[in-house]
């Protein structure tokens, strides 16, 4: 593999504390090494911004409902046709892009790595066919566990060790990288028509509260070493009044032992940060959250920021998507997948002159403004839910530039623009912070030890902006940045051009990762457990597991676990 | 002005977004021969599928002579200007317009005046299914202007539609008619088929003939001398005004012809 060496550009590789520093990067075998001999291939990069290539925690990317999404939305596809070109696939774009567009509109982006968040364990297979088509792109997929039947029963047992090592078994045969809760108790109340509706809630035929499975499973976590969190979508999301379960939520997870790694990962806290006790007098809880966050330092959490367009929402929290079937009256798909968990999905318009939605917005960035340590708030749009990441250029925008934030807000529904706190937030996010909440803190969050830096030995993953530091403020040049971030000067993955001014210009598959988690006891088989497949799945305990011969680009990490 | 005309007859769909007044326009004929256009999935352009010349004379923007029935997406998204077509013409005619006029001499595809809103269509021939209606999945139906047919149209016309006129005039309606409406008029002349109005949660279907069949979720509200059209017009009756669709907790109202519709009588007992 040739040399590479980025010469003279303004580094931001805030794991390695660089904020802005002219220096030179060299790339050798897709690594980042000290040096490389004078034969290796020169990149410019003098008046451009030099980040490590970026990292999306949370985007709905692949697997059945993605997929589902795709189907139910022909007007979606139809307004955003993507041709073919000589190094690219044609497709279509827009709200769930197909797989190839998927790949190469990150790409464009600066991007190089994402994490889908949310696959039934029985869609596993499917989910993996999809990541394996989407190219430039390193990925890796979190199952969701939070309401699969086998861990209910073990956590109502008490019984941690053998639910951890169950756990680990799934992380295996599922091809997963982390512990994904939604709703947790709901989903399985969901298949009988229920909710729960705070984490006390008694989940129906298991006798378990929402707060049982979730502290349950953060300690599985830590028992396991997992490199990530339990990732957490809370209850009651998208509901007005919520705030106060999720900081209930954050202060029920203060009982799992902390020891200097965070112990849950809350996504899309924009959904779980509403005020009010009905649509009519629906507010802001930003500050509220907020101020816990600040004072704690036990969790992470993304935005799940408002793009104002039409899109598609879909999640595993089905009772949710029957609130917004109920609210827009829009096609809505509705499933129970089997004795795993639930989804939804249904078309979503965010209009600013929806007093509801514009204030959703704000609360968005009230949050990521008002949290003060970056490290804590990364950058999302929960993809597609609140809008496409293609927009993510925007979110930036608005992060950076007071200006550009009361550029959209005074077009915003009054009584939004009354209840916003953005008018009395003077911070602008800098480029260094920017770089933290876009790649640094997502690779940490994820225990990703190549990820989101720039240090020797990191994979080289780069991304190069036409922004100079020194001459341009992005905070007044606001257009100017988005259009920077649109169309990164340059991507690098893995030592190998992909992108050069917004155009895809390298071919290359990204790997898939995923955890092999060895255990001092196998995790119990045994006829029961055999038995309860043939009883309850349509899948067989032999055909379920995905075995490797199903990922192109194999990189499983393995990890020693403490039971 | 620019009359088109086809140079031989199309066996492949041909995507002409590029017929428009508004692109047409300060363009000179050789400008508008090198147009871009797909025919199948082979990229030509205009001066290749079609005859291109000038006259002087004060006629619309652009007049086409011949069958194109093949070519799909004339005058889309046009905002002024006239286009005049003698012939048969494809689908997607005046897709998304929002100004200007497009008159038909002869029978048009499906998806005519799809998602527009504003101008008028005036078709002297029949249209197909999915006049005035949104593409597949999409709830953005017509949201103003005027459509007005001299023959019959297809099924699912009108559906999703937010405002404006729909006209028709043949002596049949395919089935749906107004699927899903929520504002604006619909004016049948003539006689309706079945499931009119499904799904309606606003605006008005007026029908002067005589409808096949109304949906079970329709119920009788009065009964009325005349009904308004437009500011300009008004239809004679008496009228049975059904509301509905109650399935949808709609207050959309169907006017239907008393005199035409004997059968209906029995809804009478329950004013």
């Amino acid at each position: 593999m040739p040399e590479v060496i980025i010469k003279n550009g303004f580094v931001f590789d805030p794991l390695n504390g660089i904020n802005g520093e002219k220096m030179d990067i060299s790339i050798k075998n897709g690594k980042i090494v000290e040096k490389v001999t004078h034969k290796a291939k020169v990149i410019d990069a003098t008046g451009l911004t030099v980040m490590p290539g970026g990292v999306d925690i949370h985007t709905h990317i692949a697997g059945g409902e993605v997929n589902t999404g795709r189907m139910v939305r022909p007007e979606d596809h139809v307004k955003d046709t993507v041709t073919k070109t000589a190094m690219t696939r044609s497709g279509t774009g827009y709200s769930i892009p197909s797989t190839f567009v998927t790949g190469y509109r990150y790409s464009q982006m600066g991007y190089t790595t994402v994490m889908n968040p949310s696959m039934a364990p029985l869609e596993a297979k499917h989910t993996h066919e999809e990541l394996n088509d989407i190219p430039l792109l390193d990925k890796a997929t979190y199952p969701l566990i939070g309401d699969w039947w086998f861990v209910l029963e073990y956590l109502k047992k008490g019984d941690l060790k053998e639910c951890a090592r169950h756990v680990a078994w799934m992380m295996e045969i599922t091809k997963g990288y982390a512990i994904k809760i939604v709703n947790p108790g709901g989903l399985e109340s969901w298949g009988f028509g229920h909710n729960v509706h705070s984490i006390d809630d008694v989940v129906p035929n298991f006798c378990i509260t929402p707060r049982e499975i979730m502290v349950g499973l953060a300690k599985v976590n830590e028992m396991l070493n997992l490199p990530h969190s339990i990732h957490l979508h809370t209850n009651n999301l998208g509901l007005p009044g919520n705030y106060s379960t999720t900081l209930e939520t954050m202060k029920a997870l203060e009982t799992v032992p902390y020891h200097g790694k965070p112990v849950a990962h809350i996504t899309h806290l924009q959904f779980s940060s509403f005020g009010g006790d009905s649509w009519g007098n629906f507010k802001s809880a930003a500050e509220e959250v907020a101020n816990y966050i600040n004072t704690h330092n036990h969790m992470t959490f993304d935005m799940g920021q408002i793009i104002f367009t039409d899109t598609t929402t879909m999640t595993a929290d089905g009772p949710f998507e029957y609130t917004l079937y109920q609210l827009s009256g829009h096609k809505w798909v509705n499933s129970d997948v089997e004795t795993e968990t639930s989804g939804g999905i249904i078309p979503f318009h965010y209009k600013k002159n929806n007093a509801v939605n514009a204030t959703q917005w704000s609360i968005g960035l009230e949050l990521a403004l008002l949290i003060k340590d970056p490290w804590k708030m990364m950058m999302t749009t929960d993809h597609p839910n609140a809008g496409p990441f293609s927009f993510y250029p925007r979110i930036l925008a608005w992060l950076t530039s007071k200006d550009a934030r009361m550029a959209t807000l005074k077009n915003c529904h009054k009584k939004a623009q009354k209840n916003s706190l953005l008018p009395s937030i003077d911070r602008e996010i800098t480029l260094y912070e920017l770089a933290i909440m876009t790649r640094a803190a997502q690779a940490k969050a994820l225990g990703l030890k190549n990820k989101g830096h720039l240090g020797v030995g990191a994979d080289a993953d780069v991304a190069i902006f036409n922004i100079n530091p020194e001459t341009t403020d992005i905070a007044r040049k606001y257009k100017t940045a988005r259009k920077a971030f649109k169309n990164a000067a340059y991507t690098i993955k893995d030592g190998q051009i992909v992108v050069k001014d917004g155009e895809v210009v390298g071919k290359a598959d990204g790997r898939t990762m995923w955890l092999n988690v060895e255990t001092t006891e196998p995790c119990r088989i045994d006829d029961e457990m055999k038995n309860k497949f043939r009883q309850y799945w349509t899948v067989d305990y032999e055909n379920y597991p995905v075995s490797d011969h199903y990922v192109k680009v194999k990189d499983p990490i393995t990890i020693k676990a403490s039971v | 002005m620019i009359v088109l005309s086809p140079l031989r007859k199309f066996t492949f769909p041909v995507n002409a977004e590029c017929i428009n007044p508004d692109v047409f326009q300060g363009k000179d004929i050789a400008e508008i021969g090198k147009l871009p256009l797909f025919e199948g999935n082979k990229q030509k352009k205009l001066g290749e599928l079609f005859k291109i010349e000038e006259d002087n004379q004060d006629t619309p923007s652009i007049t086409i002579d011949g069958d194109i029935s093949e070519v799909r997406r004339i005058g889309m998204g046009m905002k002024s200007g006239e286009i005049l077509i003698n012939g048969n013409v494809g689908m997607h005619l005046g897709e998304k317009m929002s100004g200007g006029k497009i008159t038909v001499n002869g029978n048009v595809a499906q998806w005519a005046g799809s998602s527009m809103k504003k101008g008028s269509i005036e078709i002297h021939g029949n249209a197909s299914d999915y006049l005035a209606s949104p593409y597949r999945g999409s709830t953005e139906g017509m949201k103003g202007g005027r459509i007005i047919v001299d023959g019959d149209v297809g099924a699912d016309s009108g559906a999703y539609m937010r405002g404006g006129l729909i006209k028709i005039k043949g002596s049949n309606t395919g089935q749906f008619l107004g699927f899903h409406m929520g504002n604006g008029t619909i004016h049948v002349e003539k006689n309706a088929s079945t499931r009119l109005g499904a799904n309606m949660t606003g605006g008005k279907i007026i029908v002067s003939g005589t409808v096949d069949e109304l949906m079970p979720s329709f119920t009788i509200d009065s009964v009325k001398a005349k009904v308004k059209v437009d500011e300009a017009e008004s239809a004679a009756g008496p009228f049975y005004v059904f509301l509905g669709d109650l399935a949808e907790k709609g207050t959309g109202k169907i006017f239907v012809s008393k005199a035409n519709n004997p059968n209906l009588k029995s809804y009478e007992k329950f004013l």
